[in-house]
């Protein structure tokens, strides 16, 4: 774990040694309060809750968040610095957890800067603060997966616009899919079962319920399971490079 | 120390590597030499566990690069080609990273980052950013943190590559001093470094070794007795099928 706790600081400060994480958590605290009041109309809606704020959070989340983890492995196979790595007696899980770890908590420190909202909810009214908080919970699970998205992606190329505009579109990939929109376009070209297969892998759809407050299991499970595979693919990505070389 | 056993590297068919085997025992400094392209770094990062051979094995300190990695590595010293670091980082900061990443703590930590901050030479350069660093305070930052954890097994690709002629010798003389504990391999395209430093020296071309003694011995087989000579006499046949090796991808 020493390898692990060692990545994980190197990166953390890595993204606050560079504007990175600044210019990040700038335009996450504009934009969050700005869709919640201008587009989500959060003070005519009458009622004391966040409800506004979740329903625009999957998509600023999946244009933040591959921005986040576009430079996780692209920028160091671009310099170099991946060959170091590679030439420590640290595991790969142990790196590509650490990188991981590192770009959530910086998704964390993100929707804390939303906090000042759910106070301020809490002064006009008597909204359901367990049911918001699950609803937090569920957006960071969200922001989770698409970051270890994000970082497989990044882990294809050695340029980071590239390995930004792959994320972004397998993020919205996984969240369109769950849109009634796309399923009743898709339910006339495949069988019903596979339309509602499709529909179980949405992650709009398994955010639905918890940002209505409800903890279900199986939506755990499907963004634990998400953030996995991710990891998964990255450290699949890295290790065969170490088979195929430069 | 190193035991290279009949090393084998293929890039889209062709052979980078082809059957290259040397030992490089404790107290030894072998410099590798060859043209660009020669199968040197592919040799070197085949041995640091940074690419798993295609046929034959690697031995650091006993312990397999590829089958036994993390032991080996934990053994090694490696200077990647172009010595890699995170611009971002101060020289200090990224030695502690290495250092923390082969689990260092404490005081053992401080100690040994300051030892191979002064080893280094790094003097004031140590607390400032590696991205506004000069190369050849680069490429001292770079070295510090392979040295930083005292390994017996030390492989530096290319360590005085954009070194000032007073920094040269500086590098120079700090691996002539490790060199009594360890087992060393540089690559460099200097003979005169090869000369002053190496007590053996192999000279490597299309994947394959063309020679392997000592500098004076290397030296001795050219008609007017120069190891510059003798390199171009045994390389010279080399040039077109090196030329011709398609470009390999960047990791």
């Amino acid at each position: 774990m020493t390898g692990l706790n060692a990545i994980y600081r190197r990166e953390l400060a890595a993204y606050f040694q560079t504007p990175l994480a600044w210019v990040f958590l700038t335009v996450f605290a504009i934009a969050a309060p700005s869709l919640t009041w201008q587009t989500g109309r959060l003070f005519e809606t009458g009622r004391a809750d966040l409800a506004p704020l979740f329903d625009y959070l999957p998509w600023l989340l999946l244009v933040l968040m591959p921005a986040l983890a576009m430079r996780a492995w692209a920028e160091e196979r671009d310099r170099g610095t991946l060959e170091t790595l590679l030439a420590s007696p640290v595991a790969l899980w142990e790196v590509a957890a650490g990188k991981f770890l590192a770009a959530w908590t910086v998704a964390g420190l993100a929707l804390a800067l939303t906090f000042p909202l759910w106070i301020a909810i809490n002064w006009l009214g008597s909204p359901d603060n367990a049911a918001t908080a699950t609803a937090y919970f569920g957006a960071l699970l969200l922001a989770g997966g698409y970051l270890a998205i994000g970082q497989a992606l990044s882990a294809t190329t050695t340029n980071q616009v590239i390995a930004f505009v792959l994320g972004a579109a397998a993020c919205l990939l996984i969240t369109l899919a769950g849109l009634p929109l796309v399923l009743d376009a898709l339910s006339a070209w495949l069988p019903g079962a596979a339309a509602e297969a499709l529909a179980e892998l949405s992650a709009l759809s398994r955010f639905e319920s918890l940002r209505r407050g409800v903890i279900s299991l199986p939506d755990i499970a499907y963004f634990l399971s998400l953030i996995a595979l991710g990891l998964a693919c990255a450290m699949t990505l890295i290790d065969a490079r170490r088979g195929g070389g430069r | 120390m190193i035991l290279a056993d009949s090393l084998v590297k293929t890039f889209a068919g062709k052979a980078a590597v082809d059957h290259v085997s040397f030992e490089v025992r404790q107290g030894e400094v072998l410099g590798f030499l060859g043209p660009n392209g020669a199968g040197k770094s592919t040799t070197m990062r085949m041995i640091a566990g940074c690419l798993e051979p295609d046929g034959g094995r690697a031995l650091v300190a006993g312990f397999d690069s590829a089958m036994q990695r993390r032991l080996a590595q934990t053994q090694l010293g490696y200077l990647p080609e172009g010595a890699p670091a995170y611009p971002a980082m101060t020289a200090r900061s990224f030695v502690r990273f290495c250092l923390r990443a082969r689990g260092f703590s404490g005081a053992d930590l401080d100690t040994a980052c300051e030892r191979a901050l002064d080893r280094a030479n790094l003097g004031e350069a140590a607390h400032k950013a590696i991205g506004t660093l000069s190369k050849g305070y680069k490429r001292r930052a770079a070295l510090a943190a392979a040295i930083a954890h005292d390994p017996p097994v030390l492989i530096l690709d290319e360590p005085t590559d954009g070194l000032d002629p007073n920094q040269k010798d500086g590098v120079r003389a700090l691996i002539t001093a490790m060199a009594p504990d360890k087992a060393i391999i540089i690559s460099t395209h200097l003979l005169d470094e090869v000369e002053a430093i190496c007590t053996r020296a192999i000279i490597i071309a299309d994947g394959r070794i063309l020679a392997d003694d000592t500098p004076a011995a290397l030296a001795a087989r050219s008609p007017d007795g120069d190891i510059r000579s003798a390199f171009r006499a045994l390389t010279s046949m080399s040039g077109e099928a090196i030329s011709s090796r398609p470009r390999r991808r960047a990791p």
